[in-house]
Parts: C-alpha cells; sequence; structure tokens
C-alpha cells in the first residue's frame, strides 16, 4: 500500500533534519519500537513489537537511511522479520521544505507484508500501516517541537510493546498531540 | 434380497455411520510407536534465490533429530507433470523441474526449503522457527499477461514463463476463423474463472516408515490415488523399487482433486523415516493448506460465438490464459486442455471450435484438476456467451439452446472439439427440468419478489462433460504418460462372503456402499456380505485412483468383469457338484441349477467346495474363488444436464440470493439414486460458492491474502437453497458394462454458469444494462455493475 502526506513541524530545517538522523529520536517515534541501535551512517538495528490482525509478533529488522541530500530529503526503509508471522518492510521517502520559521515534511510511505501477516491480516493492513505512518510522523513532530531530548510519556507509550494498549492509547496520543502542537 | 440392496436401490451410505460418528480412521489418527513430526519451513516471499540456509541453530534446538534441505534431494528426481502438451509449434511443454523441497530458487509463497524432524511438533515448529534463510527477492510473477511480456521468470533456466501454447484443433483454425469472419453476428465475451482452494475438510498429511530389516518402505497419505503416489515415488522421485513401498490411503476427509497428486512431503516423510529409522509424520495445519494445496480453475478467456440469421451456431473460437502455478503438478497440463478443450463444442452440433490455451508459470501455488477440472471452465464460457448472445438477437435463451442441440438420433456425434458422444438426449433434459422447476410459475414468482424489492432471475444451463476417464489408448495419443484403466479383484471367501478390492479410493464418494450393490446384484446375494478394500496398494491389484468421476464408469467395470469371471468359474464347480453339464446350469437369484430338474446348489455351497475341494476335478478347475479384472473402457463418458435457478437481488445493496435450484442430470444408469443425489448436492454446493462467494487472491507481490477462512469465503448451508435434483431422463452409456456415467462433478459444472445467468437476467429485469459480472458474484461486484451502468 502506499499513502502519502504532509507535516509543518514548528521548527527549522536543520533542526528536523538532525532528527531524522537520531537513533533516539527513531527509536521514540517508530510505533511499538523497543530497541533501536545504530547510526544513520551505519544503518539501526531496531526491535519492533506490534500487533496486526490476529498476530502480533516482535520483529527484528533494520532501518536505513539513504538518498541523503542534506537538509532536503532522504530515504527511510526498513524490514522486519517476525519469525513465523512473516515479514514487513516498508519506505519513507522524506521532503523538507522551508516554509518561514517552520519546515514543511512531506512522505510517500510505501509498505509491505508478507507471509502470515499478509494471509491472516490483509483485511486490516492498509488501515494499520497508514495509523502507523501516522504516528510516526506524529511522534517525529511532537519530539521535534518538545526539543532533542523526547519526553517521557511519548516515550512510554511508544515503546510500550503493548500493542492493544497502543491502539486504545492512539487518540488520547493524538489529541494531546495535536493540544502540543498548538 | 439383491433386489433390497442391489443396482437402483437407494441404500443408506454403510460409511457414514463411521463418518458421522467419529469413528472414522483417517492418516492423522494412526499413531505409531516412536514416531516423530515433520514441519516445514516455508517460504514467505514469492520469489527470491536461496542465497544460504542456516540449519545450525535449529539443529541445537531440544528435540532436533534431522534437517533437510533441497540440498539433501539433488541427486534425486522431481515430480513430473503425468501429460506431454505440445504447443501450436510442435514444440513439446516446459517442465522445469519440481524438486522435493525448494533449491536454488523459492518460487511461491509456502514453497517448502527446508523440515525439521523432532521428537514432537512443538519441538520441529520452533527448530523451523530458528532457521536463517538469506533469499535476495526478485519481482514476483503474477499476472497471466505480464508474465508473457516480462522477462522475469519463475524459472530461469526455460527463459520464458509460458509452458505452451496449444491449439485446439489446429486444423480447425482456418475454417472457425472465417466462420466467424462472414457470420451474421458475432457476441464476444471476456471472463474469469476464479481461483479456488478446493479445502478438503481433512487437510494432508504424510507419515513415512521404514523397516529396518527388510528395507521396506509404507507410507500413509491423504490420496485419492495411492498406486500413482507409488509409480511417482518409484519411478521418478526417489527411485525406491514399487516392490519395497507401499502406500496406503486410509480414510481421506475429502479431496476434490486436491488429493490426486504426488507432492513432495511424501518423499520427504519417507527419506527422513530411512535417515532415521523412526516413523515420520506431517499433517498440514489449515494455513498450509491454503498455501500448497493444488488450487483450481484459474483461467482468463475471451470466447466468441458466431451465429446465422435463424440464430445458428457457427462457430466457437477461444483464448485462454491458464495460470498453473509454479511448479507443474501432476495434473495440470492435462486440465486446460484435453479436459476442457474437447468439451468446447457443448452440447451443440456447431460444425467449427478453435481453442487456444496459453498455459503460464507464475509465482502462486500450483494449479491442478478441482472437481470438475477444466468442464467447468469449458461449460462456463459456452453457457455464458450463449446467454449473453440470446439476450443480443433478441432470443429465448432456452429456445437457442434448443435450436442448436444435438438431436436424441444423432448419436453417436463426433463434436467439433473431437469427442464422440455415445448417448444423451439434451431436449428431454431440458423438458423435464422446465417442468420439475416449473418455471411456468416464474412470472408470478417475479412478481412476488418485485413487490418487495427485489429483482428475481431465471438463469439456465446445459452441459456435456466427459467422465470416466478414460482410454489408454486414446489418451495415449493425447499426450497422457499413464493409462486410465482400472482394476479390481473379487474374493469369494470360503464361507461365501467376499472382498472385492477396488482400484479406485473412496473419500467422500460411497464407494463402500455402491461397489457391493453391483456385485450383489449380479450374485444374487446380501449385500452386506460384501466389503469393499480400497486405499492400499499391497491388497489391491493396481488402480489409477478417484478422480474424473471415474469410479464407477471404469473401476465399477472392472469388477462387473471380475464378477463375471467369478460366476463362469463358479458355474464349472456348481456343474462338478451337480454332475451336470456346464451350459445345463443356470445361475439366477444367487443359486445354481440344472435347467429342467430341481437339482441345486447355493453360492455359498459352492464357495466352500471352492476352498475344501474334496472330490474336486483339479485336473479341470484351480481350488479358490478370486478373480481379477482390468477394465480399460473404449471412451469416455459423457454425462449432460439441463440446470436453472432463480436468483434474487437486492438491488440496495447488490446482495444474490440463489432461491431455487433445480439439477437435471443424465448420468445413465443409475446404481444407488441417493447416492447419486447426495454428490449432485455436493457438487451444487461447490458451484454455488465458486458462483457467489469463493475467491482465491494474490496480491501484486505474490502474497496470499486469502489464506484463511476470514478472507476466503466458503459457502455455508443458509448460503444454499434447498436443491431439485432429477435423474429420471438417463440415457445409458453404451460402451461399459453398467451403462453408467459418472456424478461426481456435474454439480460443479453445471451451477456457476446457470447462478450467473440468472443474477444478469434479473439486473436486465430491473432495467439495469448490466451484461456480464465476473466470478464471484459478491455483492460489491453486483452493486457496482448497477452503478456502472447506470
Amino acid at each position: 500500500m502506499n499513502l502519502t502526506g504532509s507535516r509543518t513541524i514548528n521548527a527549522d530545517v536543520k533542526t528536523v533534519w538532525a532528527a531524522l538522523l537520531d537513533p533516539d529520536v527513531l527509536k521514540d517515534c517508530v510505533p511499538g519500537c523497543t530497541e533501536m541501535a545504530g547510526s544513520a551512517e551505519e544503518g539501526f538495528e531496531a526491535k519492533v513489537v506490534q500487533k496486526v490482525g490476529p498476530i502480533k509478533a516482535t520483529f527484528k529488522g533494520i532501518v536505513q537511511i539513504s538518498d541523503r541530500i542534506e537538509y532536503q530529503s532522504l530515504k527511510i526503509s526498513g524490514e522486519g522479520k517476525g519469525g513465523p508471522a512473516g515479514f514487513a518492510k516498508g519506505g519513507a521517502d522524506v521532503r523538507l521544505e522551508e516554509q518561514g520559521d517552520s519546515t514543511v515534511l512531506n512522505y510517500d510511505v510505501e509498505a509491505k507484508v508478507g507471509g502470515k501477516l499478509a494471509q491472516l491480516g490483509s483485511r486490516v493492513i492498509d488501515g494499520f500501516a497508514s495509523k502507523m505512518a501516522d504516528q510516526f510522523f506524529e511522534n517525529f513532530q511532537n519530539a521535534v517541537e518538545k526539543g532533542p531530548t523526547g519526553d517521557t510519556t511519548d516515550e512510554s507509550a511508544a515503546s510500550s510493546g503493548d500493542a492493544p494498549a497502543a491502539e486504545t492509547d492512539e487518540p488520547k496520543k493524538g489529541w494531546l498531540g495535536r493540544i502540543r502542537g498548538r | 434380497m439383491p433386489k433390497d440392496g442391489g443396482i437402483g436401490a437407494p441404500t443408506r451410505r454403510r460409511e457414514d455411520y463411521r463418518f458421522l460418528t467419529g469413528r472414522g480412521r483417517y492418516s492423522d489418527d494412526i499413531k505409531t510407536q516412536g514416531e516423530c513430526a515433520a514441519i516445514f519451513a516455508r517460504s514467505t516471499v514469492a520469489h527470491g534465490t536461496i542465497k544460504s540456509i542456516d540449519t545450525s541453530a535449529a539443529a541445537a534446538m531440544p528435540g532436533v533429530l534431522a534437517i533437510f534441505t533441497g540440498e539433501d534431494f539433488v541427486e534425486v528426481g522431481g515430480n513430473p507433470a503425468g501429460w506431454l502438451i505440445n504447443s501450436r509449434d510442435g514444440e513439446p511443454m516446459k517442465e522445469p523441474k519440481r524438486p522435493v523441497l525448494a533449491h536454488g530458487k523459492v518460487r511461491h509463497v509456502g514453497d517448502a526449503y527446508a523440515a525439521v524432524i523432532a521428537e514432537t511438533v512443538q519441538q520441529a515448529r520452533d527448530a523451523a522457527e530458528m532457521i536463517e534463510i538469506d533469499i535476495e527477492e526478485h519481482d514476483a510473477v503474477v499476472n497471466m499477461k505480464d508474465a508473457l511480456a516480462g522477462t522475469t521468470y519463475v524459472h530461469d533456466e526455460i527463459g520464458t514463463n509460458q509452458c505452451f501454447d496449444w491449439g485446439w484443433i489446429e486444423d480447425n483454425r482456418a475454417a472457425t476463423d472465417a466462420a466467424i469472419q462472414g457470420a451474421h453476428h458475432v457476441t464476444t465475451l471476456e471472463l474469469v474463472n476464479n481461483r479456488l482452494v478446493p479445502n478438503a475438510m481433512e487437510t494432508r498429511c504424510s507419515i513415512g516408515h521404514y523397516d529396518t530389516g527388510t528395507g521396506d518402505y509404507t507410507l500413509h497419505t491423504t490420496s485419492q490415488n495411492p498406486h500413482l503416489t507409488r509409480l511417482l515415488l518409484s519411478a521418478f522421485v526417489m527411485g525406491i523399487p514399487e516392490n519395497k513401498l507401499t502406500v496406503i490411503a486410509p480414510d481421506v476427509g475429502g479431496g476434490f482433486g486436491s488429493k490426486i497428486y504426488h507432492y513432495g512431503e511424501e518423499a520427504l516423510v519417507l527419506a527422513a523415516a530411512k535417515k532415521l529409522g523412526r516413523t515420520v509424520k506431517w499433517t498440514s495445519d489449515r494455513s498450509e493448506a491454503f498455501q500448497t494445496d493444488a488450487h483450481g480453475r484459474d483461467h482468463v478467456t475471451k470466447i466468441e460465438l458466431a451465429l446465422d440469421e435463424e440464430g445458428n451456431f457457427l462457430a466457437f473460437r477461444t483464448e485462454t490464459h491458464a495460470n498453473v502455478g509454479a511448479y507443474l503438478s501432476n495434473f495440470s497440463t492435462a486440465t486446460p486442455t484435453f479436459l476442457h478443450g474437447t468439451l468446447m463444442a457443448g452440447n451443440y452440433t456447431v460444425p467449427n471450435v478453435y481453442v487456444n490455451v496459453k498455459a503460464v508459470f507464475t509465482n502462486t501455488a500450483p494449479v491442478d484438476a478441482y472437481r470438475g477440472a477444466g468442464r467447468p471452465e469449458a461449460t462456463y464460457s459456452l453457457e455464458r456467451v450463449i446467454d449473453m448472445a440470446a439476450r443480443e438477437i433478441g432470443m429465448d435463451p432456452i429456445e437457442l439452446r434448443r435450436k442448436n442441440f444435438i438431436k436424441p438420433d444423432q448419436y453417436p456425434f463426433a463434436s467439433a472439439a473431437g469427442l464422440e458422444y455415445d448417448s444423451g438426449n439434451y431436449d428431454a433434459l431440458m423438458d423435464q427440468m422446465e417442468k420439475v422447476a416449473d418455471k411456468a410459475g416464474f412470472a408470478a414468482r417475479r412478481a412476488e419478489s418485485e413487490s418487495k424489492g427485489l429483482l428475481r432471475g431465471f438463469g439456465v444451463n446445459a452441459y456435456v462433460e466427459a467422465c470416466g476417464i478414460a482410454p489408454s489408448n486414446l489418451v495415449g495419443v493425447l499426450g497422457s504418460r499413464v493409462g486410465l484403466y482400472d482394476a479390481a479383484t473379487v474374493r469369494v471367501n470360503a464361507t461365501g462372503n467376499l472382498s472385492v478390492m477396488v482400484g479406485a479410493h473412496s473419500h467422500g464418494q460411497g464407494h463402500e456402499t455402491v461397489f457391493p450393490q453391483v456385485v450383489a446384484e449380479m450374485l444374487g446375494i446380501d449385500p452386506g456380505s460384501i466389503d469393499i478394500v480400497h486405499g492400499d496398494t499391497s491388497k489391491i491389484p493396481f488402480g489409477m485412483g478417484t478422480y474424473g468421476s471415474r469410479s464407477l464408469a471404469v473401476c465399477g467395470s472392472a469388477v462387473v468383469r471380475a464378477t463375471e469371471k467369478i460366476i463362469v468359474k463358479a458355474t464349472k464347480i456348481a456343474a462338478h457338484m451337480l454332475e451336470a453339464d456346464a451350459a445345463d446350469v443356470e445361475f439366477k437369484d444367487g443359486t445354481f441349477s440344472v435347467v429342467g430338474t430341481n437339482q441345486s446348489v447355493s453360492f455359498g455351497e459352492v464357495a466352500l467346495k471352492a476352498y475344501i475341494p474334496h472330490q474336486f476335478p483339479i485336473e479341470d478347475i484351480e481350488p479358490g474363488l478370486e478373480e481379477t479384472a482390468f477394465y480399460d473402457p473404449a471412451n469416455f463418458t459423457y454425462p449432460s444436464g439441463a440446470y436453472c435457478c432463480e436468483v434474487e437481488v437486492d438491488p440496495e445493496t447488490g446482495k444474490v440470493r440463489v432461491n431455487r435450484m433445480t439439477a437435471v442430470d443424465d448420468f445413465g444408469n443409475v446404481i444407488n439414486p441417493m447416492v447419486v443425489t447426495g454428490q449432485v448436492h455436493g457438487g451444487l454446493g461447490q458451484g454455488i460458492g465458486q458462483a457467489l462467494m469463493e475467491n482465491t487472491t494474490y496480491d501484486s507481490d505474490g502474497q496470499l491474502l486469502s489464506a484463511s477462512y476470514m478472507d476466503y469465503a466458503m459457502p455455508r448451508a443458509d448460503d444454499l437453497p434447498f436443491y431439485t435434483v432429477d435423474h429420471s431422463q438417463g440415457t445409458a452409456c453404451t460402451h461399459n458394462p453398467l451403462g453408467v456415467k459418472g456424478c461426481g462433478e456435474a454439480g460443479a459444472i453445471g451451477s456457476p454458469p446457470t447462478v450467473v445467468n440468472a443474477v444478469i437476467d434479473a439486473l436486465q429485469s430491473g432495467g439495469k444494462n448490466v451484461t456480464h459480472i465476473d466470478m464471484p458474484v459478491t455483492p460489491h461486484r453486483v452493486w457496482s455493475a448497477m452503478k456502472n451502468a447506470g
């Protein structure tokens, strides 16, 4: 599935760029991420716990950042293997545009699943991927606007690893995020 | 006694007692001391090159006994296709190797690349998850037309995704083209015959056993065809001598075609059993079944029908793309060709038929015969385009069919698609259908539906199919690599009861009830004293299995021939006992008597004499009473039928409900009408399922999206109407001794076009200009079609 969107982040382009390359920020922003290590140059190793439809799995995989044009655009791609659950992989083409004091972050996301995830979760996968992307950029916006240190409540929600809880948490977090954004 | 349970008696199925009370004994029910479990590691991607497989972590897991990968089977053979098809240019089809375990590449989701043998299923499963495979992914080949145009190949070594490009009959092509060119009217229809998952209630299961003392192998497996499985394992895949391998298919919970074929899992459990000296069992789970059982149908067809001014059919011409999936399953090349193209003249006197079929490899599960196997695809194309033509030229669809029917005095009839139909009476079937379906009352029922705001449609269909496959001489010319006879041994035991060993396997067809009815009728004895033995290569003479509605027509005929031999020998023994000439001994109602006298001996007395041959003429007659016959038919059999149904369509939601369904079939002579009715019911359920609900979906990456009952819609009882089933209009088959034709697949062949024709009729009656909807005709598709039609 593919989806496209944009967000206006209340920070300058250099701050947004730096945040995109920061493993701690990424860890906080990838929904269900419990571990993230590595560097933007070498790639990150990540562990993500998620529930898709009837399947809950721990995905171990790599997140890589490529096609970097400083302060302009990059590609984030990740592939996670969930063992018997199958795999999930996706990428986001991110483009930054300066707009006064703010930065517009445009993204095109592509997501794919395979194996049991596709077999049993296909009906819910589009909604799931859209939710994941939305949550990621929401978290990212929050993280950047609050500064690079991150926010502990946000971190605990994002890395709780408990998917049903994350699902019920999600609207609340979105709501808080939006308040903070204003 | 035989008249109560002989030919024609609606005897209840004796096997149902054990099936319905949990006393069946299926493969997975067999527990062996010391058995261990096999679990397969299967590809989650549709297409990729295997860079490496690391089994070290898995091998260190608790309970693990052995791990196999494709490397372990490099030296053994592949699982072959049973039918050689030549392309139009004379080139033989492409036959890439189908290995026991994927080697070099994985080619569909579910393709097994490793197997773990462990003490328990759970241990094997845990270990299989620890196998590390590194796959370099390739684009998946999914859509058939893209597959032919593209340069990504499922099998790189053949340099194409086309298995063959077949023309039938190539010599008729020019005449067909000319007939269409010059026709008064041509109706053209493009349609999809949707891909189906067979969904047998019992998933596949294979148990390998190796006797370390004798070197004998035994395979228990869910097979419709144990002798073929033995033959393939021996001659092609494993090289195990046939005399060292026994294949046993015990109770099997449905097959619908998917269990005709040999699968790699069967070879694996045997190899593992030999290596470990242990019994090795694998039982498929439902997810594996969705991914790896051979699927059915999956044709994309363009069909043209040319007519003259009066509505006479001048020609049918089709172009079909047939998906064979990632590997050639055993019958996969015969199904879209000789089981499909040869039926493309239907029930009609049409003079010109030309069929073109391109078989295409894709990164999907193998596709093979599924209930009907090629004939449903033929009937669906024909009967949809005929219905469309009737509408276009403004003729009643029944009248148009009748106008072109082969008439009863034209048999034997050489069809334009190359078959010789031996018997039939399509007008009589249509007459009976109109009567029992109360066609006359349709207008009133339509008015009643309309008063509820529903659109009501009447759909009709005529079909003829080829069953009882088939004459070895004929199929040999057509490319079959096997013979298609069958065999039976009738063993009269000393105490007068009988064991009948039959090559046909019963997995829902009712053989255990029906075959004894035939023997009982012939011998004039109680059918309860006759038992059928099947499914064990060590007990039965030979068999080519159960498919193509062939069991009674072919194997049943072998039973007749063997029983005739029994009667001949028993008559000689009786003559000796009666001190008469055999020519003077008459056998009737289970008694041998000397014509014109009151001297007689019973069948039981003769049996006892055969085994206690005191004062026996051993120089003239051997002791014992057991006979074997192989029967090879002279032709296919040609069941036919006239079906109709009525549907109600909700114009607000597009929901279709089949309201009445009538199946009038010519099965020739009927041995057990209750069993026949049950077979038709089952076929109708599957046909209506295909028409309205079932669909197999792969996404563009080759991921199987409809891989559970959440996403694959199986028909349930409340989706189906009550059926009217009639087989009163039989015309006997002229070339087999029972005059039977076969009933196992008819319902699945006749019903899909009937339902779709009825839906179109309903929509047209509501002023919606919808001329075609592809199956499954789901509410979404109906609603969209109505919207698009304005």
